[in-house]
């Protein structure tokens, strides 16, 4: 069940609240939500197991109230869980002492916040450079290693300003400045677009993706919007009343909807922004194709070229022709049919 | 079902009324029948030696407590050499002057800041805090107490203050910090302060005159204690109030306890700590006045001397000068609290710093002119203005000229208010009003309270002040009923007018600002001394809640509600009374709690205009110097005000709880 290429691996954690929530526990191991309720026990996280690997987006997905913000302060440990096991780099966190948390958090982890959780007392310079000026490191250095977030976010040019004289959109990028400025191993993300306009949104995801694909980050990211999960992970988690759903890849989750709950979510989502071309190639038959597309192309892109052409196109995996796909495949993916 | 409930509750208040009024008229031909005299008295060999404990336990410690290696007393001299050195020393920087030796042989070492000084330090200060406006009232109020003869003693009280911001702001702080980490100590502060904030503030004044003895340090120590208990409670809600991402921010990148703190917490509430700060400097201001009963000295102790002598000019010349220091102090520490925060400056050292940079050139230079020019030094008398003169006069114009007119009102307002009320709490026996509190608290605020009300009211009889007490809660009521009366119509006012807003709403804020002791001056010399002139200042002071409450609590009426009334046709009355009042209830009640406090703070402070409840209790132990009695008293005044206190409170939780609020 190990697996080797986890860095957070999480087993088994539960967060109660309420009277006696650690005996609950030691009397009934997997106690479901009716039988915690008829104790008063709230389960705000209930048996989760996760292993995050290292480089990969994992993107928890959840509605409000369903757990997701606990979960992840669980596993950052600003929440004590009630029970569980959760490894870091092979390293009991929960075992962690004080002294031995604060190490870590100050080297390892960097979290943004939804609310941006800026200093209003700092400059955006004296924001970025705050967890390095916590660390003891001197002025001179820490600086001009806030520079360089800021200059990776975009900001340079307002290091001088307050949190309040910027816009959402760009307090957020402090926000992520700051998280970065230590260059952690891990990096917690609190839903953090959720506080933007939707336009903003969308820009700061972007932002976003371009950060990762600089900085390969293994990243566990949370969100209550299903686009953007399906935007962003590698792998999504969905919650639901403190309890993980399912597991798996955006594509996954649209074509093989664990639970009606989870159906119920990827009902409305656009298919062809999912659905991969390797997913729905047909076996290589033809004899003239008018191209190549790659086997993990989401439909979306390749739709318009595929469609118009008369012949099918040659899907490719690793500079293999896997298989093929037509005209009608494309059409099926975009009307919703089959 | 809901008539029925209606019912009984009425029928309950009804009940409760009817036989209280029964017991009140009747008890003392019931007496006489019966010949109990316990009925109307409460029976002396029953009385609690409660007093005669406490003054004991004092004696006891100022005497003989050992600490091991030294004594009590020993302890308080300590502190009071700790605080008395930089008091002395900030009064030889503001205007005694450095001097070696004493007596006749005192060498002087260099002279007291110059008052054109201290007028450009104050203005640097509040220009700092807000705009070149705010410096000009800055400056013009000191001006004034220039100008008006009241340099040296507005001075004295500065000093003071001075000395008293900095321990209760930074005590106040530390205790709010070490409560928010420790919840253990949090439940146990939090009985103490309430106590402190409703214990009437001579009670403060007898055990720290017999601790400290008469003079400026046992007045600053009374001083301290009564200005402390906000910023404690200020500091534990503005950590509360830091946002929990802030918190969480801090604690991932690593923050130690004291990093988490100093560098997270404390600064990211620092607006809401200034407001707390705003609050000791007023306290502090209040007290100081107060305090000079026991040796503070300064403008409170002009007042009232000239109260004593009733020399009526001096009195309100002191009294203006008070409350000029008051708004200046107010302005400027308001506008450290709103300030937001101030880009830095570039350039060289002076560049950075103009304000200080001038304000240490004008010291230097008029530093040295004043060694030649005293008018430079000090103030020239000669130029100095008295008003006492046409106050005088004016006084005794409206005295020659309204007299009548006075003493009709008064009459009538002694007849048909004051008497009636008197007479009815007065003749409540004691047995009877002890149920008839613990009926009236468990009705609107639960069998707890109910119990806790009755047993309060218990300990009052058996200290045998049974009577005193009621005198206070007659005047209280009295004076709440008439500011409630006054207040709300105000607060509509200013709620429904724009331009009445600004209006009411500036002169209340300004009203608030005054220290209490102020408010009795011109009613002392209008009305003389008795329960009219008692009744008059307590609904001055206390008005300010009832008419801001009332104001808040319609504004903030959610819009959406009125447009709806609007648009269902309902005229502007219609809307005030039918949506806006009912919503606003709550709020009103959170007024009737405050103007009840203040009310009560006020009355004790009343004492000097001669009423006889409970503050003359504590006034007169204050001049016998006879703790036991004054802090019984004192307690006896905090226990009325918590029952109230708790009692509308809980009124106001059930209201918003019916209005869904």
């Amino acid at each position: 069940m190990t697996d080797e290429t986890a860095l957070l691996d999480c087993r088994n954690v539960w967060k109660l609240y309420g009277a006696h929530a650690d005996m609950v526990l030691r009397e009934n191991p997997a106690p479901d939500g009716a039988y915690l309720k008829s104790l008063g026990v709230i389960g705000a996280v209930r048996g989760v197991d996760v292993q995050i690997r290292q480089g990969e987006i994992f993107v928890i997905m959840g509605l409000s109230g369903s757990g997701k913000s606990t979960l992840v302060r669980c596993l950052s440990r600003l929440i004590e869980p009630t029970a569980g096991t959760i490894q870091f780099e092979g390293m009991d966190l929960l075992g962690a002492s004080d002294a031995e948390l604060i190490e870590i958090r100050r080297k390892k982890m960097g979290m943004v916040f939804q609310q941006f959780a800026l200093l209003p007392h700092l400059t955006v310079l004296e924001n970025a450079a705050f967890p390095l000026d916590v660390q003891g490191v001197d002025r001179k250095t820490r600086e001009a290693r806030a520079r360089e977030v800021i200059e990776l976010v975009g900001l340079q040019g307002r290091e001088s300003y307050y949190p309040r004289q910027l816009s959402g959109g760009q307090q957020q990028r402090v926000g992520i400045a700051r998280s970065l400025v230590v260059e952690p191993d891990l990096w917690f993300l609190d839903e953090p677009f959720s506080a933007l306009d939707p336009l903003i949104r969308r820009e700061m995801q972007d932002e976003f993706l371009r950060l990762q694909n600089m900085l390969k980050k293994t990243i566990v990211f949370i969100t209550h919007d299903f686009d953007e999960a399906i935007r962003l992970a590698d792998r999504i988690a969905v919650m639901k009343d403190g309890a993980i759903e399912q597991v798996a890849t955006p594509e996954e989750l649209v074509l093989n909807p664990a639970t009606d709950y989870v159906a119920e979510f990827t009902r409305h989502v656009a298919r062809a922004k999912v659905i991969r071309a390797g997913t729905i190639m047909a076996p290589l038959a033809a004899e003239a194709f008018a191209g190549e597309v790659a086997h993990d192309a989401p439909i979306e892109r390749i739709a318009d070229a595929v469609e118009a052409a008369g012949t099918p196109f040659r899907v490719m995996k690793g500079g293999v022709a896997v298989g093929q796909i037509d005209g009608r495949a494309v059409v099926d993916v975009l009307t919703g049919r089959g | 079902m809901m008539r029925r409930w209606m019912n009984w509750h009425a029928g309950f208040w009804a009940a409760l009324f009817a036989v209280t009024w029964a017991l009140s008229a009747y008890s003392f031909p019931l007496y006489k029948a019966l010949d109990a005299r316990w009925i109307i008295r409460f029976p002396k060999k029953w009385e609690l030696p409660t007093e005669d404990w406490i003054s004991t336990f004092l004696d006891w410690l100022v005497d003989q407590a050992h600490f091991y290696l030294f004594s009590f007393r020993d302890m308080t001299r300590a502190l009071a050499a700790l605080i008395e050195a930089p008091y002395q020393f900030l009064r030889d920087l503001l205007i005694e002057g450095f001097q070696r030796g004493l007596g006749d042989e005192a060498v002087a070492l260099a002279p007291s800041l110059s008052w054109i000084a201290i007028v450009v330090i104050a203005m640097t200060i509040a220009h700092a805090a807000g705009a070149w406006r705010l410096a000009l009232l800055t400056g013009a109020c000191f001006l004034y107490l220039a100008i008006f003869g009241q340099w040296d003693s507005a001075m004295v009280t500065l000093a003071s203050v001075l000395i008293a911001v900095p321990l209760g702001a930074i005590g106040g702080l530390l205790l709010g910090i070490a409560a928010y980490r420790h919840p253990l100590l949090d439940k146990m502060l939090r009985p103490v302060l309430d106590l402190m904030q409703t214990v009437p503030v001579f009670a403060y004044l007898v055990p720290v005159l017999i601790l400290f003895g008469f003079g400026p340090v046992a007045a600053l120590v009374a001083t301290v204690i009564y200005a402390m208990p906000p910023m404690v409670r200020v500091t534990i809600l503005a950590l509360r109030g830091v946002p929990e991402e802030i918190a969480e921010a801090g604690r991932m990148v690593g923050c130690t306890e004291r990093q988490m703190m100093w560098k997270v917490l404390v600064p990211s509430a620092k607006s809401a700590l200034m407001v707390g700060v705003n609050q000791v400097i007023m306290l502090t201001l209040n007290m100081v006045i107060i305090a000079s009963m026991i040796g503070a000295g300064g403008l409170g102790f002009d007042v009232l001397a000239s109260l004593r002598r009733l020399d009526i000019g001096g009195g309100i010349e002191a009294g203006l000068a008070i409350v000029v220091m008051a708004i200046a102090l107010d302005r400027v520490s308001q506008g450290f609290a709103t300030r937001g925060l101030v880009e830095p400056r570039h350039g060289s050292l002076i560049a950075r710093h103009p304000g200080v940079s001038l304000a240490l050139a004008v010291t230097l230079i008029t530093l040295i002119l004043g060694k030649f020019i005293p008018a430079i030094q000090s103030y020239p008398e000669a130029l100095t203005l008295t008003t006492g003169p046409f106050w005088t006069d004016a006084m005794e114009w409206i005295n020659v000229n309204f007299f009548d007119a006075f003493e009709a009102i008064k009459l009538v307002v002694l007849q048909g208010l004051l008497l009636p009320v008197k007479k009815f709490f007065g003749g409540i026996p004691w047995a009877w009003g002890i149920i008839a509190t613990g009926l009236f608290a468990w009705k609107l605020a639960g069998v707890r309270m109910g119990l806790l009300a009755a047993l309060f009211m218990a300990f009052i009889a058996a200290s045998g002040l049974w009577g005193k007490a009621m005198v206070t809660i007659y005047l209280c009521g009295v004076s709440v009923f008439l500011a409630t009366l006054i207040g709300i119509p105000l607060g509509v006012w200013a709620a429904e007018n724009p331009r009445a807003e600004r209006i009411i709403l500036g002169l209340m804020d300004t009203l608030q600002t005054l220290p209490s002791f102020v408010y009795l001056i011109p009613v002392v010399m209008l009305f003389r001394v008795g329960d009219f002139s008692a009744m008059i200042a307590v609904v001055l002071y206390a008005l300010a809640p009832a008419v801001r409450y009332a104001a808040f609590g319609l504004r903030e009426v959610p819009s959406h509600l009125v447009e709806a009334g609007r648009m269902a046709g309902c005229t502007p009355r219609q809307i005030l009374w039918r949506i806006k009042m009912p919503l606003a209830t709550p709020q009103m009640l959170l007024g009737l709690n405050q103007t009840i406090m203040l009310a009560l703070s006020m009355l004790v402070i009343t004492a000097l205009v001669g009423t006889r409840d409970l503050g003359q209790e504590v006034y007169i132990a204050l001049t016998k110097a006879n703790a036991g009695a004054g802090i019984v008293a004192g307690l006896s005044v905090a226990f009325i005000a918590i029952i109230a206190d708790r009692v509308v409170n809980a009124a106001a939780r059930h209201q918003r709880e019916r209005l869904g609020i």
